[in-house]
């Protein structure tokens, strides 16, 4: 671990002014920084210790709810207007990490938390694009059965590795991000960006800036949504594939379909593709399919991750199919 | 910064002399790497290996410090793949089980088999990950040393530090007296425990040096990968004509480890022909070392799944299939068992887990979504003994105190010693207290192998023994008529504040009899029938190791050993990048163990055995016979749910999809 300065700030304002100084991290839950720190891939000057700032709460608003940022994981997934409106960002929650983590870990920090590519996060000394730019991707030809096959580049393949995040991208969330020069907001699904060339560059979130709350905006589909995550073993552990879904269903017709998936994307993945033939249709078997067939088809495997592409698909049809009530 | 040490100025060090050895005897020198003495040298053998140590007043300090030395590499290519390189397989004989056997002419017997399954499989890189990491505190004083060290092996440290740095043995004082876990990977002596050592002698000042998560997965041993061809011939009734068990895993240059995975081979099924081989292959890659059930485990794998295709081959029930193959006598060497009820392991633990109701069909059971499947396997692990000491002594309080050096790694042994001195003496437990740990005490051997109970054991009955028995020839009264009631008012009319005795367990030269453990699996999976992530739902398992000391820890050594079979059989594995000759899930999160939601029924049939010839005390241990044959079993039952027969460990979805 590399020398660095403490601070604890009480206001956003004090935060931000904090925060501004080059070098400078905010920590919430420090459940990721802190690892990051020790393995030597973060290497903050200052450490702006944001968790006397009053944002925790989760409240109705206009048309939907707003969760603060620094409210935990665990008291997002227990509370009632989560679980009753929006009930995948409440399954997503359940399906991360472990209890001791999600008590720890706040809504802020886990939608900015980094890859799990072993080749970025412990092996320091191996190429890894998104750590020193330039330098290589020794995932594409090496161990990389845990990584993406959506959004991937020439130059890095590391999966988004949260739960949380694949939900907000489904349910349309926004997040508010505050400045010096004020607010904006932005969509969830344009927070996180795709590597490209430039994988070190992962979300629209400028030096000095603060997520101080998440919108989630109230739809039929959004009540009626499930996460169903995949995985290796029964529980603490990153996705293998997972898919966020709500369905809006009347008279037999799909009036709206929202689709994400996890563990295959380099960002969070919001499955349009999926949607725009789901959408109007009515629910079957071979919809279902033919929805994860379509998005899946921009899906680029390698060596040791071809089975998620299949695997992914599956997941998809089991979460619309018990979405659906079991049609398929 | 207080110092850095590297081989650049790194005091020479002696190379330890590798001896045979045993506890109540001289201990032999463990050296794990025993052809590299730590910074001896500029060589790097293997990726992760330890290359210099920082010394400073605070870990942070250190740990900044060691950031900061800077490396000049003067690369050369490395062997990083198992499967490139095994054209130079080769044999490596363990201390532990040589590298081949043979009986009658098993390739002949093959050949005109009706019957034949021959296939490879295979198992991948595993580590030990013990939840307490490798660690020291190494003080110098002048010549004298004390150092308390992670290690289940205390007297073979003494040894080989002592042999390493020039000093008599009995100035070093290795403590360990509660270790949280080890599994075999803290039984030699690791680099960091000589650079620690080291260290502190360098630097004049007591070190503490941690191994971290990380560096556990480079620098302290792990279960070698394995490719092995199991070929078996049978009769058309099933009988077993030949057993061929060959193949190779990693190895180094470094160290002399191999898996030894025929090791069950000849003994847990009879045939008239049989022969194994385990060969090794060198590579640039950190040094394999005994893990639990180390070549039983990995072996059984391969040969219950083996003779799982077999009984489908032949269409005879697994279970009868081992019945009709059970071995009455040790197959390889002829000898009798010293007992052996691995029938009755299957007849109990196939009734209470109700086999009769398995239907034999793969694909055909089914519950929901989910394809339901039962699979059964063996479980062996021999029995050995080595020498033990122990002291016993009573005070004119009644209370009795006994001392052994020993280890508790958390499997009981201060409990059951302590059960066994009270019984022995026929005294209350409450006045027993044990002390174990420390090299002042007397010598045991390693405890690995699943001989601490059997090894200890025995000198600690033999101790409580003598002890009443000197206590009875004060009044010149019959050990057996001496009232325990009466042991302090002996002592008082003796003038005597206490009275100790010393007893030097020893197993006998050659042994006439055959003594293993011996155990039964019974398993249900369920595989969802299109996102085919296998769970297992209920494992019965039975064992006999012999006379059961205390049947909650044996129960608990029972449930922990087919936890661990389950995490082997489906989520074990250290994945290694042969472009780099790196592991690379080298942390928690990434190598995976069950937690608590993998594990649903388990349950565990202790099956008591009277053996009047394996030791004193009657006990086989049990700490690993519990874990082998678990994956196979898995296997099996996966094969029955799904009708997919996976030969490579561990069984993710992938391999079913």
């Amino acid at each position: 671990m590399n020398p660095f300065d403490y601070v604890r700030v009480e206001s956003a304002t004090a935060a931000i002014t904090s925060g501004s100084r080059a070098g400078a991290k905010f920590i919430a839950g420090g459940t990721n920084l802190v690892d990051l720190m020790k393995c030597d891939v973060e290497r903050p000057l200052h450490v702006v210790d944001i968790n006397a700032l009053p944002l925790a709460a989760i409240e109705r608003v206009s048309g939907g709810i707003r969760i603060d940022a620094l409210a935990k994981m665990s008291d997002v997934a227990s509370h009632p207007l989560v679980t009753r409106d929006f009930p995948a960002i409440s399954q997503a929650l359940l399906a991360s990490a472990s209890p001791q983590l999600r008590n720890a870990a706040s809504i802020g920090g886990n939608l900015m938390q980094r890859t799990r590519c072993p080749y970025f996060r412990e092996l320091t000394f191996a190429p890894c694009n998104k750590r020193e730019p330039g330098s290589g991707c020794s995932a594409i030809d090496g161990e990389n059965r845990t990584h993406a096959i959506l959004g991937t580049s020439d130059a890095c393949i590391a999966t988004h590795p949260s739960d949380l995040a694949v939900a907000v991208a489904a349910l349309d969330g926004v997040l508010t991000i505050r400045s010096a020069n004020g607010e904006r907001k932005v969509a969830a699904t344009d927070f996180h960006l795709i590597p490209g060339r430039t994988p070190h560059l992962e979300h629209d979130l400028r030096h000095g800036e603060l997520i101080t709350s998440l919108f989630l905006p109230d739809a039929a589909h959004a009540q009626h949504s499930a996460y169903l995550k995949i995985r290796d073993r029964a529980a603490y552990e990153f996705a293998l594939t997972a898919a966020a879904a709500g369905l809006d269903i009347s008279g037999g017709i799909i009036r709206s379909a929202r689709v994400a998936l996890g563990g295959v994307g380099t960002k969070p993945w919001r499955a349009r593709a999926a949607e725009g033939v789901l959408s109007g249709q009515r629910p079957s078997a071979e919809l279902f399919r033919a929805a994860a067939d379509a998005e899946l088809q921009a899906a680029k495997p390698h060596e040791q991750n071809k089975f998620k592409v299949e695997l992914v698909k599956r997941t998809l049809v089991r979460a619309l199919t018990d979405l659906a009530g079991g049609v398929a | 910064m207080l110092a850095v040490l590297s081989h650049v100025n790194a005091p020479k060090l002696q190379k330890p002399q590798r001896t045979q050895g045993g506890g109540g005897g001289e201990a032999s020198s463990n050296l794990a790497e025993t052809n590299y003495i730590p910074f001896s040298d500029g060589t790097i053998h293997y990726l992760g290996q330890h290359i210099a140590v920082v010394v400073a007043d605070t870990l942070e300090h250190a740990v900044r410090g060691a950031a900061l030395v800077r490396v000049t590499y003067d690369p050369k290519p490395a062997k990083t793949s198992l499967d490139e390189h095994r054209a130079s397989a080769k044999e490596k004989g363990t201390q532990q089980s040589p590298a081949s056997f043979a009986k009658g002419d098993a390739d002949a017997a093959f050949a005109s088999a009706p019957l034949k399954v021959d296939q490879i499989y295979r198992t991948p890189y595993e580590h030990h990950n013990p939840m307490e990491a490798h660690g020291l505190i190494a003080s110098w004083e002048g010549d004298y040393l004390t150092l308390y060290d992670s290690s289940q092996n205390i007297f073979s440290v003494r040894r080989t530090i002592s042999q390493m740095f020039g000093v008599p043995p009995e100035n070093i004082h290795v403590l360990s007296q509660y270790i949280g876990g080890a599994f075999g990977s803290k039984g030699s002596v690791w680099p960091h425990v000589v650079i620690g050592v080291m260290a502190a002698r360098e630097v004049k000042r007591p070190v503490k040096l941690m191994v971290t998560r990380k560096q556990l997965f480079f620098t302290n041993g792990h279960r070698p990968a394995t490719e092995q061809r199991v070929a078996l011939g049978a009769n058309a009734d099933g009988k077993l004509v030949s057993i061929i068990h060959e193949g190779f895993g990693q190895s180094n240059n470094v160290c002399t480890f191999v898996e030894a995975f025929t090791a069950s081979t000849k003994v847990i099924y009879d045939s008239p022909n049989m022969r194994g081989v385990h060969r090794g292959v060198d590579l640039d890659l950190p040094s394999g070392t005994y893990m639990r059930a180390p070549g039983d485990s990995t072996g059984m794998f391969a040969l219950d799944s083996a003779m799982d295709e077999l009984a489908y081959t032949a269409k005879i029930d697994p279970l009868q299939l081992r019945l009709i193959n059970h071995a009455d006598r040790d197959p390889l060497t002829g000898k009798e068992w010293s007992s052996k009820s691995l029938k009755e392991c299957y007849a109990q633990a196939a009734e209470r887990f109700g086999w009769s109701r398995r239907t034999p069909e793969p694909r055909s059971m089914r519950d929901g979504r989910d394809l339901i499947g039962c699979g059964m396997a063996s479980a062996n692990r021999p029995s050995h003994r080595a020498p033990a000491s122990a002291r016993a002594l009573m005070r004119s309080d009644g209370t009795v105190l006994i001392r052994s050096g020993s280890h508790d790694m958390g499997m009981g042994t201060l409990t059951v010693m302590t059960q066994l001195a009270a019984e022995t003496l026929d005294v209350p437990i409450e006045r027993v207290r044990m002390e174990l740990g420390d090299t002042n005490l007397p010598q045991t051997p390693i405890a690995a192998g699943s001989m601490t109970a059997a090894s200890v054991g025995s000198a600690v009955f033999g101790a409580a023994t003598e002890l009443r028995k000197k206590i009875a020839a004060l009044d010149g009264v019959d050990p057996a008529t001496l009232d325990p009631a009466t042991y302090t008012a002996v002592l008082r009319r003796h003038y005597l504040n206490e009275i100790e005795v010393q007893f030097n367990a020893k197993p006998p030269e050659e042994d006439p009899y055959s003594s293993h453990a011996f155990g039964a699996h019974f398993v249900e999976v369920a595989v969802d029938a299109d996102i085919p992530v296998v769970r297992v739902r209920r494992v019965v398992s039975a064992f006999a190791g012999g006379r059961i000391l205390n049947a909650k820890t044996a129960r608990s050594q029972g449930l922990g050993g087919i936890v661990w079979g389950i995490g082997m059989a489906l989520l074990e594995q250290t994945h290694l990048d042969t472009k780099l000759g790196s592991f690379t899930n080298v942390n928690f999160g990434e190598y995976l163990v069950p937690v608590n939601p993998d594990i649903r029924q388990l349950e565990v049939i202790l099956v008591e055995e009277n053996d009047p010839h394996v030791n004193p005390i009657g006990v086989k241990g049990i700490g690993e016979v519990s874990m082998v044959g678990v994956a196979g079993a898995i296997a099996n039952a996966v094969f029955h749910a799904t009708g997919k027969r996976v030969r490579e460990l561990p069984i993710t979805v992938e391999k079913l999809l």
